[in-house]
């Protein structure tokens, strides 16, 4: 089936890997709430399609596996459990103010992005290179660091744990690549995890907005060496 | 004897939590389930000492000896906690629903920390760490105040920050064993056996990035912010459980691995981890002067000792790897005394301002020993069993003529000992204001779980039951490759 040859898999999957980078963009530069969401969403569906193409030559059971677990808790689970337990208020927020501006924001995320580039190449290198690796691991490390660059740049509840979980979802594109046969036990187990992740989060970002009245969880700032009690 | 029995008994009893009955089914169930999981694991450890290992799954579930040690701990200490909440929690909250709630929560994360020795492959025991963290927010935040959420989100934000790095280490540590495992299954004993044959390039990654994961939530410094908050906001049956065994539960799987990257050419991972542990030792004993609040004194001296035993682990002789031992038991023993008798305290004066807690000897002559004791003991007095462990770290040290490591140390020790010792002494022996006035009485389940929590402290001070000796003999084993 030339189709579906080898290079237009490779190809296809560099494109997924674009859009995977772009998304991580967005969580870290969109103010609307739901926006910010929905990168998370396309970020979670690239990744599992980038594990169907790799899974399709030559043919890995574990990689569908990932792919079906993903497309099932990620972009559908997640944001249902988040509603369920966050509630409305907090979900149509928008963010007024962030820590840097956006354009300033983007920019740094941009650095960071060629960063990953250069920690990777020699990890590369060190294994000879097979097309996927050049194009998964890079960009699974760009995920890690623009997922942690959000968390401290953003300062309201949703959006951290976003980058949370976009952290974890960078983690993973580099995943499918590097370690293809992870035992689907661990894969399940991950994704259960993440599951408990959003719950908990949820609840506890609940809380905060019911008892202190606000979910920019970057102005709470009372836990301190001199603080008074 | 089958392991799973052990995790599986909190989670009954998290079952029996979420029956709409009054919270006395709850925290009965959580008692009987931990006394239960003690019992169970002592026999665990009486036959690991006669085989040397139990296993129950083959490649998935079994522990060797310095498994069946941190399950001991995590079982006694989750003992005396859950004997402490009974009385301790009612003063919380008497909302029976809130109890059953934290008792839940409490069943769960103890479950979390007791899988983490027991599971044999390294990415399911980053889920179980992951675990270990995801059921103790709730707790950490139960009181509902501005601090203690902030606290919780803290603890959240930086721990599974930490989490998600270690997790790309876990994946690169994969990559690196799974061409060199020949048809073997990928568990803890196979990648201490691969270790020299694995690409440095990815175990250097990979040390570095679980490095920064895992030392986020074993408290090194500097990722050490949320600790002092969580430990201090948690109520002080959590802090116990935080703060004596948590630590010491994600501590153990860098320990594991030590081994693993020593193999590594172009790293010096011993290097690193008495650099490393010696930055948090030093950091925290001068944080520890200028604290105000007594649960931070003890949340302190935790990323303290963390320090101190990631030094001795970095030392690499045989004694070395004993005296780490031998302080990862000590300290998680102690450092829960600590936190009931800090609890205590809490509870009588009902402020955890160290200023304005003064005289607590008149106002409550046992809390005031408890304290008093609980403060010589963590800061490395005689003749309690921390000093014993600190004693023989340094002659560890000496022996292994790290001379800078050994100056450092001894200073250090002797700034934290002194820095604890002085606010110990203003809250117990200071004159106080005004005449103090006891807030509530101490429950006579707080006094039963002090004191059963104080006999390891003074006995192994004064001597280790030779059964047990030969148990850390073997758990050091484990640390060497």
């Amino acid at each position: 089936m030339s189709l579906l040859s080898p290079s237009v898999i490779n190809n296809l999957n560099a494109l997924t890997g674009g859009l995977f980078l772009i998304a991580a963009f967005g969580i870290v530069a969109t103010r609307q709430m739901l926006g910010c969401l929905r990168f998370y969403v396309a970020q979670s569906v690239a990744l599992a399609v980038s594990a169907f193409l790799l899974g399709l030559h030559p043919f890995s059971r574990h990689l569908m596996e990932v792919c079906i677990i993903t497309i099932i808790s990620k972009p559908i689970l997640i944001p249902w459990v988040l509603k369920k337990t966050m509630g409305k208020q907090v979900y149509t927020r928008r963010e007024i103010s962030q820590v840097l501006n956006i354009p300033t924001s983007l920019l740094i995320a941009m650095v960071l992005a060629i960063l990953a580039y250069f920690l990777a190449t020699p990890l590369i290198h060190a294994t000879g290179d097979s097309r996927a690796i050049v194009v998964n691991l890079p960009i699974g490390l760009a995920g890690v660091l623009l997922g942690t660059y959000t968390l401290a740049v953003r300062r309201e509840a949703l959006p951290q744990l976003l980058g949370l979980l976009a952290m974890e979802n960078g983690a993973f594109f580099a995943g499918i690549v590097i370690a293809p046969d992870l035992p689907a036990i661990a894969e399940l187990a991950v994704t259960f995890d993440v599951l408990i992740l959003a719950l908990v989060v949820g609840v506890l970002t609940k809380a905060i907005a019911k008892h202190i009245g606000t979910t920019e969880v970057g102005e709470l700032a009372s836990l301190k060496e001199d603080a008074s009690l | 004897m089958n392991l799973l029995i052990i995790p599986a008994l909190p989670i009954l009893a998290a079952l029996i939590c979420g029956i709409p009955v009054g919270w006395y089914v709850a925290a009965g169930a959580t008692l009987l389930s931990s006394i239960a999981t003690l019992l169970l694991s002592l026999e665990s450890a009486f036959i690991v000492l006669r085989c040397g290992k139990i296993v129950s799954i083959p490649n998935w579930i079994s522990i060797d000896a310095l498994g069946v040690l941190i399950l001991v701990l995590v079982a006694f200490v989750s003992t005396t906690a859950s004997i402490f909440s009974w009385g301790y929690m009612k003063q919380e909250t008497t909302e029976s629903k809130k109890l059953r709630l934290y008792y839940a929560n409490l069943n769960l994360f103890i479950f979390s920390m007791l899988a983490v020795p027991m599971i044999q492959e390294p990415n399911l025991t980053w889920i179980a760490v992951e675990l270990t963290t995801l059921f103790s927010i709730l707790l950490v935040g139960f009181k509902n105040t501005q601090e203690a959420l902030e606290a919780a989100w803290k603890y959240m934000l930086l721990t599974l920050m930490g989490a998600a790095i270690a997790l790309l280490g876990f994946l690169i540590l994969f990559w690196a064993a799974r061409t060199n495992l020949n048809g073997n299954a990928y568990t803890w004993s196979t990648l201490s056996l691969i270790a020299s044959k694995m690409h440095p390039e990815l175990l250097k990654t990979a040390f570095i990035l679980i490095l920064i994961g895992f030392g986020a939530k074993v408290g090194f410094v500097p990722l050490h912010t949320w600790l002092p908050d969580a430990h201090s906001q948690a109520p002080s049956p959590v802090c116990a459980l935080l703060s004596g065994i948590e630590t010491t539960t994600i501590l153990y799987v860098i320990l594991k691995l030590l081994p693993v990257f020593e193999a590594a050419k172009g790293i010096d991972a011993l290097l690193w981890a008495r650099a490393v542990g010696l930055i948090s030792l030093g950091c925290a004993a001068f944080l520890l002067i200028q604290v105000k609040d007594f649960k931070r004194l003890f949340a302190f001296s935790t990323v303290e000792h963390m320090g101190i035993i990631f030094t001795a682990a970095g030392l690499g002789l045989s004694s070395g790897h004993l005296a780490t031992i031998m302080q990862i038991v000590t300290h998680a023993v102690t450092k829960s005394f600590c936190f009931y008798a800090a609890g205590a305290a809490l509870l009588i004066t009902g402020t955890r301002q160290i200023s304005k807690v003064k005289g607590l000897i008149h106002l409550n002559p046992f809390t005031g020993i408890a304290l008093l004791i609980g403060g010589l003991a963590i800061a490395g007095a005689p003749p309690f069993a921390v000093f014993i462990s600190e004693f023989s770290i340094v002659k560890a040290a000496i022996l292994a003529k790290h001379w800078v490591t050994v100056t450092l140390l001894v200073l250090f020790i002797i700034t934290a000992f002194f820095g604890v010792m002085s606010h110990i002494n203003t809250m117990v022996f200071g004159r106080p204001e005004s005449p103090p006035v006891a807030k509530h009485p101490l429950p006579l389940t707080c006094k039963i779980s002090m004191v059963l929590a104080i006999v390891p402290v003074i006995v192994f001070g004064l001597y280790i039951p030779a059964q047990l000796y030969e148990l850390l003999k073997m758990a050091a084993l484990a640390l060497s490759h």
